[in-house]
């Protein structure tokens, strides 16, 4: 039955050396399952060849974290008897060809990751980027991703309570979509995918299998051409109702003793997820295929290997509990079947009608797949602009901000989250559209927030200061809602890791990330990388999605970006110099995209962040929400449309520029509003910890003004701001 | 007071109901689809979610599961039942209540918060509010809720409308219509009253970190009038 050849194998992507090494290991041509299975552990998706070397350096120890990389999800630590699990997937590939479909089953994967350790998904979010809204595909794209989002979302009843949704041409062939899920378990009752024992039942659960998703991970580490069209029966089709049947299926089963370890059927299906169980556990495995539930007729091995069909879950259980867990699944209408059994020969071995179809030692898939030294370049760091006074000259603020505040990446996107539903469960208490979302954890005065940050413009202009800067951002919107920082998730979007420049962005965004979460003490728990990102060869800018979570105590006193108060002070913490170089303003009202992204000063970041946290926890922040694009009038005006209140701004000590302070992009700064009868208390605190900070203005009135050189209301600048995106999506 | 929420495979905002049933002082329990009959209750609940994926039509099939007759029953005998969105679907695919619920007619998904106009308050669901406007949350996709001339006109003269979408001042017009439902209707009794389906999710606004706390008036006096 042996017909493969090198053709063959090229064809299921894979290189002629590596399919060298697959017949040199096994000695033997391999048929042509056994190729299938190959291919799909040995692409990039699975074995992250291109990448396992650097994500070795990354940061990802602490005292907070349960369970770091490796797993289906990280785990932290919340105090008490309460852990977080949550990870963050990229869904790219699938998702552009066929947006509803590839965004819906990219959360619902993610989803999957995160129960199958055992805990309740209490949050989603999610992180998306289009290509330039002149693209004729970008609102197709945009309402069909929103849409899979929701349909999958809505249908399970787990708020989606965050994300954020950019635009740039980079992304015109290569959407983002990066979905992360955040799950509630006791932290003495987490499951594992580690496999233990020997002849232990392998169960299979879930939806029948279909062909649908075959060769989904080697698509996700191919780079598409004008013929991606042709993809579309490779992308899985999601079932939301049966995800929330599996849900709480699996939770029940998993309430009592009978699992050993559990993993679900994501990326290369049952290839992957019996594999990886077996190998973690040291150990073989035996599958019948005959016995897998199929949905469509005459299906061969090699296509039950490789279905990427969704809502599946493999599970090694005690001998004996089989009837039991049954029970549970019969109940829940779900296929409950036992395919095999775990052995002790340290071989995946597979059978189909009464005959043996494969095997291939466990070693081979999975520690002697390739791993790749890919040759990277190092980035300079460009030159800073001198921008001359006569650039500035027939500026006028106004016109500046109503142009920024409608700019795609800084309008108001409630469209978009309208379609979400965000306050299922009852513990949404900060809804998208601030600094970060944030939900309770249910029945106790504790709460989590979350955010996903990304910054392509400066990753591209340095890969390493964009880095840190996303990790940095993402620490400031955890601070600006009173929770401590606690970890991240990363979701590594990349070009084609074969090109040293792409290879370039990737490392060194990587050591960007490592050496701020270090820093912070914010390690990175879970994550995946999704190269290949490039479309006739032109790449994405590089974007690492950065998720991070955060802990309140006591979720009282969480902190909202809505001003609060007539007579209120606000304070701007962390130092003005004014970079416009990369920022939003240098971009649409200078046209010029040159330079190097701000500065990352990880002393300043820490101290700001934690003097914040400090003032919060003494009940001395009404108000705070962090300097991030378009600078401190834009932050102050979004400040302004959330609460309805006008502020006079004071004038600036020593102030050389006003559009560079207004409109610069310094890191590490965060606004604040305090009450006048606090306000000796904060600046004394302020001052006794060394932070930087300027008096920024007073709450009053409905208009923003700055001495004779600005007045705009508030009705006025919010109109542009709340309708650009509804316009641009219903026209 | 006995209440009694239903659980349908899909449905996901059973659990919100508990909490709020309970919070408000309610003896709840959760009632599984396929059983046969339900406990003795003062109250049942047929809560939001997409019961059996929502395939098909929204509610159809709920409509036909097996614990429904036992609702058909208690309902006909005058037992208080609630069905909020999902659950409203239900109830008009059973036929105990008229109308049905659409498409939404911008085609979206929408959750937000909006106002409800209390239309009748000779009822025990909204007898004793003192408000004439409550800010609600809705999150839905099949909310135009739609029915004959005639029946419109029947359930208008039986005073059948409980509450209907409009702006906080109480306008009810077409400018304050989140989802094209006809006359506004968000929510409407059968003839007795002793049946209500509404869209919006009272059981989400029960705190004040919450959306807002109107959810909070809603079961108050739903406690108090039994």
């Amino acid at each position: 039955m042996s017909d493969v050849n090198e053709q063959i194998a090229i064809d299921h992507g894979l290189k002629k050396d590596e399919y060298k090494k697959i017949c040199d290991l096994l000695k033997r041509t391999p048929n042509i399952t056994e190729l299938g299975v190959f291919s799909a552990m040995w692409n990039e998706h699975c074995s992250y060849k291109s990448s396992r070397r650097h994500l070795k350096k990354l940061h990802t120890k602490g005292d907070q974290v349960i369970q770091g990389p490796g797993e289906n999800a990280g785990v932290v630590d919340i105090e008490d008897d309460d852990a977080i699990v949550f990870k963050i997937e990229s869904h790219n590939h699938p998702s552009f060809i066929e947006p509803y479909q590839g965004a819906a089953t990219g959360v619902g994967g993610i989803m999957r990751d995160v129960f199958t350790m055992g805990a309740r998904p209490i949050a989603n979010l999610n992180s998306i980027h289009f290509g330039s809204i002149d693209h004729e595909k970008t609102r197709n794209l945009l309402r069909g991703v929103v849409k899979g989002i929701g349909g999958y979302g809505n249908c399970i009843g787990v708020p989606t309570i965050a994300g954020q949704t950019c635009f740039d041409e980079s992304y015109n062939g290569n959407i983002l979509v990066n979905a992360m899920t955040l799950g509630l378990v006791n932290k003495n009752k987490i499951f594992y995918s580690k496999a233990a024992g020997v002849d232990k039942p392998v169960i299979y659960v879930g939806s029948k299998t279909g062909r649908d998703g075959i060769h989904g991970a080697s698509m996700a580490s191919a780079i598409f051409d004008d013929k991606i069209e042709e993809k579309k029966p490779t992308v899985q089709v999601g079932d939301p109702f049966t995800e929330k049947l599996l849900l709480e299926a699996c939770l029940e089963l998993m309430a009592g003793k009978s699992i050993i370890s559990i993993q679900d059927m994501g990326a290369a299906g049952l290839t992957s997820s019996s594999i990886e169980m077996a190998s973690k556990g040291d150990l073989g495995i035996e599958i019948d295929l005959t016995k897998v539930p199929c949905r469509e007729e005459n299906m061969t091995p090699y296509e039950i290997m490789l279905s990427e069909s969704q809502e599946r879950m493999l599970i090694v259980l005690e001998a004996g509990k089989e009837n039991e867990a049954k029970k549970i699944f019969d109940k829940w209408n779900l296929d409950f079947a036992v395919i095999g059994k775990t052995t002790n020969s340290k071989n995946i071995e597979l059978f189909f009608e009464n005959k043996k179809v494969a095997e291939i030692p466990i070693d081979f898939l999975a520690e002697n797949a390739p791993m790749y030294d890919r040759k990277w370049t190092k980035a300079k760091l460009p030159k800073e602009n001198r921008f001359s006074k006569d650039a500035f000259k027939s500026l006028k603020l106004n016109e500046c901000l109503n142009n920024i505040l409608t700019d795609p990446n800084i309008a108001d996107k409630k469209w978009i989250w309208d379609q979400y539903d965000h306050t299922v469960m009852g513990d949404t208490i900060q809804k998208p559209g601030g600094n970060a979302g944030v939900v309770r954890v249910h029945g106790t005065n504790k709460a989590v927030a979350a955010a996903v940050d990304s910054s392509a413009t400066y990753c591209n202009a340095h890969p390493l200061t964009g880095g840190k800067q996303v990790v940095c951002e993402s620490w400031r919107n955890m601070i600006s809602v009173g929770a401590k920082p606690i970890a991240i998730t990363n979701c590594l979007n990349f070009g084609n890791p074969e090109k040293d420049k792409n290879m370039g962005e990737f490392v060194e965004c990587v050591e960007g990330i490592t050496e701020a979460s270090k820093y912070l003490n914010y390690p990175v728990v879970s994550g995946n990388v999704s190269f290949y990102n490039e479309t006739n060869d032109k790449s994405i800018k590089p974007t690492p999605s950065i998720g991070g979570i955060g802990l309140l105590s006591d979720y009282k006193k969480m902190v909202t970006m809505d001003l609060k108060n007539n007579g209120n002070f606000l304070l701007v913490i962390g130092k003005t110099v004014g970079h416009l170089d990369q920022s939003i303003f240098a971009k649409n009202i200078l046209s010029n995209h040159n330079g190097p992204p701000p500065e990352i000063n990880l002393f300043n970041e820490k101290q700001n962040g934690m003097c914040i946290l400090n003032l919060n926890n003494k009940n001395l922040i009404e108000t705070c929400h962090d300097v991030s694009l378009g600078g401190i009038l834009t932050a102050v005006s979004k400040m302004s449309i959330k609460g309805n209140k006008g502020v006079k701004l004071f004038p600036i000590k020593g102030l050389v520029n006003k559009f560079e302070y207004f409109f610069g992009e310094d890191q590490g700064r965060y606004i604040i509003e305090i009450k006048p009868e606090n306000s000796e208390n904060v600046e004394n605190i302020l001052k006794k910890d060394s932070i930087h900070f300027d008096k920024l203005g007073i709450i009053e009135s409905d208009q923003i003004t700055y001495s004779d050189d600005l007045k705009v209301s508030i009705d006025d600048i919010k109109d542009g701001y709340k309708k650009w995106l509804k316009d641009y999506m219903v026209n | 007071m006995k209440s009694s929420v239903i659980i349908f495979p899909g449905s996901n905002c059973d659990r919100d109901m508990d909490v709020a049933l309970k919070k408000f002082g309610f003896e709840n329990q959760m009632v599984w689809h396929n059983d046969d009959e339900i406990p003795k209750s003062d109250l049942i609940v047929l809560p939001g979610g997409f019961s059996y994926g929502d395939y098909l039509r929204c509610g159809s099939i709920a409509g036909k599961s097996r614990i429904i007759k036992s609702v058909i029953d208690f309902a006909n005998s005058g037992g208080l039942v609630l069905g909020i969105c999902n659950g409203f679907q239900i109830l008009t695919e059973t036929g105990l209540l008229p109308g049905i619920l659409q498409q939404n007619k911008y085609l979206n998904f929408i959750c937000k918060n909006v106002f409800v106009k209390i239309k009748n308050k000779e009822n025990k669901y909204f007898k004793n509010i003192k408000k004439e406007v409550l800010e609600l949350h809705i999150a839905h996709n099949e909310g135009n809720y739609f029915c004959s001339n005639d029946e419109l006109k029947s359930i208008q003269d039986n005073g059948q409308i409980a509450v209907t979408y409009c702006d906080d001042k109480g306008n009810d017009d077409e400018n304050n219509n989140p989802n094209g439902a006809i006359k506004n209707i968000a929510g409407i009794f059968n003839k007795n009253k002793n049946i209500l389906g509404m869209m919006p999710h009272p059981e989400r606004m029960i705190d004040p970190f919450l959306s807002g706390e109107d959810g909070s008036l809603f079961f108050e006096n739903l406690i108090g009038s039994m």
